[in-house]
């Protein structure tokens, strides 16, 4: 179990703007287990987006090695990158992301198009998964008929129905009363549970509490790494800086 | 996955109902018009042909020259120099298949109480071979009827139509000039002739009766023409040649003299008519091709307008999962059904419309299955060659960029 999921080893990442080149990640390394629960926390222009970005294979590092499941990201083309986007990794965004015309049914099916999976099957698992995330009744409705925690809900389901080891949440609540992300958080923390590896991204630090592990980024690095084994001296930390934020 | 693609196809498109009809309207109108300027060009085609084919096919005519009586210059075709000895010899040379001597002229025709005047041609059975001319009714007279200049007669539909009534022609007895001549067979319509005369307002009977009877030739065995029919069309030169020589020896003609015949190559005529429709037609369809082009530009607009809308559901797409072949897929697949289902709406009034001109005009249309085919292939090229580059721009989009598209 102690495979690494994810390993990250000295990463840059640069962006060209009209300004000139402007460096977004420095130096990163991140390593992460099988079965870990990984909170990204940080304030806004930190660079966390674009590590997620990075580590859900959408956008590649100026350099540095990034490992997925021990294969060297860089070294692989359009389409695998495409099937592990497909297969190994499931996406959930603060916007839900989800198409506006299709059927929560088909919405959730629709990773299994790019599969190649029959339409039976498609249809079949992604009922199970609707009915999973407590939606069963709603499978034809559109996405505009239910509210934003349920397309969240749908959003994850349809993050798994190619049965992921690793889900990336880009903050998945920030749309969300507080009431509904907690559910959509303990959603989360039974997934992993069921052994699925999780890396969220929040600014919110009780949100970020049902974590195992909290990161935090500022300019582009890795300022603090801190494991649920130590959390009282982090959640302190965690809420000072907060605390100073909010009196700027 | 390709049913599932084709299904996204048409919920896309039925999402925006009314900009989907118009790109397709221009499809409609660029295969429709193709359809029916294809059907009126052939139509057109088939109509010269069938006249060519009732004139007869490798024809040449052989005409006396003009003759000079006193300071007057008849026009060509009245002088008694052609024979039908002439002919006879004619029918000896090499490539030729056929010869009918012909003799012609106008005549009054009475019935019981009707009459016509028409036009009287003197001529063999041959000539009925050559012209490819049948009978709805009745025989044709013989060659012993030539020899004993008997008075039988074949009428033309014009002629029945216009003396006979409601009578049946056969057996009975008419008057050409006073002569009375007993009708043998009544000929099958030829319509009319690529000169727009009526080719059925006739009556042939044989040449020997005719030149005693009817038309008084100045010299017994003279003709004023010669039908001759090749056996090949590749033979025609060589036995148009071969008349010319023919005849220049036998009415003793030096050479370098002027000749006092005239050898008219009429399949080249036809020929020529025939080019000129299938250049008109070619024309009608280059010009009905272009508002197909105009149709695909429209596709290619729309659908680079749809590429740009949904540029975050191609991201999202992206982050699912889909492979770059997938959304060039997608969206070319998009592009041909439109164009596919512009295409058959288009045969459909095509078609209608072919119909109708048919019905109005009365001109001949021909709907074939190779130009309704040639219009779906085109339609299908259209909508890849058209669909094929916003497919590639929503296929190469950056996916992060696309998904943070507003």
């Amino acid at each position: 179990m102690a495979k690494n999921v994810v390993k990250v080893n000295n990463l840059y990442k640069d962006y060209q703007t009209a300004a000139g080149a402007i460096t977004v990640l420095k130096q990163v390394d991140f390593n992460m287990e099988a079965g870990e629960f990984v909170a990204i926390m940080g304030p806004s222009g930190s660079g966390k987006s674009t590590f997620m970005n990075i580590l859900g294979c959408l956008d590649k590092p100026t350099s540095g090695e990034y490992t997925l499941d021990g294969h060297e990201v860089a070294a692989l083309d359009s389409n695998t990158l495409a099937k592990i986007r497909n297969q190994t990794i499931g996406f959930v965004f603060q916007g839900f992301n989800l198409l506006s015309r299709v059927s929560l049914q088909d919405n959730v099916a629709l990773p299994l198009v790019y599969s190649g999976i029959n339409k039976t099957e498609r249809q079949a698992r992604a009922k199970i998964l609707l009915e999973k995330v407590g939606l069963g009744q709603y499978i034809h409705s559109l996405p505009n008929q239910i509210s934003g925690g349920q397309q969240q809900r749908v959003a994850i389901a349809r993050a798994l129905v190619n049965n992921p080891r690793l889900i990336l949440a880009d903050e998945p609540t920030g749309n969300l009363d507080s009431v509904t992300s907690e559910e959509i958080m303990v959603l989360f923390s039974e997934l992993n549970a069921d052994g699925i590896s999780i890396i969220l991204v929040t600014h919110e630090s009780d949100i970020a509490a049902h974590a195992s592990r909290q990161i935090r980024f500022l300019d582009g690095r890795i300022v603090q790494d801190v494991s649920s084994k130590d959390q009282i001296d982090s959640s302190k930390e965690i809420k000072e800086t907060k605390e100073t934020k909010e009196a700027h | 996955m390709f049913s599932a693609m084709l299904g996204e196809a048409w919920r896309a498109m039925g999402a925006n109902r009314l900009r989907t009809f118009l790109t397709m309207l221009g499809m409609v109108i660029g295969v429709g018009s193709v359809v029916l300027m294809m059907a009126v060009g052939q139509g057109a085609q088939e109509s010269v042909k069938d006249s060519i084919n009732a004139m007869g096919s490798n024809l040449f005519i052989v005409l006396s020259g003009s003759s000079t009586a006193g300071g007057a210059r008849s026009g060509s075709g009245y002088s008694s120099n052609l024979t039908v000895k002439d002919a006879n010899a004619i029918n000896e040379l090499e490539g030729v298949s056929n010869v009918a001597p012909i003799s012609m002229g106008n005549a009054q025709v009475v019935f019981g109480g009707n009459n016509w005047s028409t036009s009287i041609i003197g001529t063999t059975p041959t000539y009925l071979d050559i012209r490819g001319w049948e009978l709805v009714d009745g025989y044709v007279f013989s060659d012993s009827d030539i020899r004993s200049a008997t008075r039988v007669a074949l009428v033309g539909q014009t002629v029945v139509d216009n003396i006979f009534g409601d009578n049946d022609p056969i057996g009975k007895t008419i008057r050409i000039k006073q002569n009375p001549f007993v009708v043998l067979g009544v000929l099958k319509s030829k319509g009319q002739s690529l000169d727009g005369r009526d080719q059925d307002d006739t009556i042939i009977i044989p040449l020997s009766t005719a030149q005693r009877k009817i038309l008084g030739n100045q010299f017994a065995g003279s003709v004023r023409q010669i039908m001759v029919q090749a056996a090949t069309p590749e033979a025609m030169p060589m036995v148009e040649q071969n008349i010319n020589g023919l005849l220049n020896q036998r009415h003793n003609i030096r050479e370098g003299a002027d000749s006092d015949f005239f050898v008219r190559n009429l399949t080249a005529v036809a020929n020529s008519a025939a080019e000129t429709t299938r250049t008109m037609s070619l024309l009608l369809g280059a010009i009905a091709s272009v508002s197909l082009l105009v149709g695909g530009i429209g596709i290619m607009n729309i659908m680079l307008v749809s590429v740009t809308e949904r540029t975050r559901e191609i991201g999202i797409r992206m982050a699912i999962g889909a492979r770059e072949r997938d959304i060039l897929l997608q969206f070319l697949l998009e592009a041909i059904v439109i164009s596919i289902i512009g295409c058959l709406i288009g045969l459909f009034l095509g078609i209608s419309g072919a119909i109708l001109v048919n019905k109005i005009t009365q001109a001949a249309v021909v709907i074939s299955g190779n130009s309704v085919m040639i219009a779906f292939a085109v339609a299908a090229s259209v909508g890849i060659f058209f669909g094929f580059y916003p497919a590639r721009k929503a296929a190469r989009l950056n996916p992060i960029e696309a998904l943070r598209y507003q």
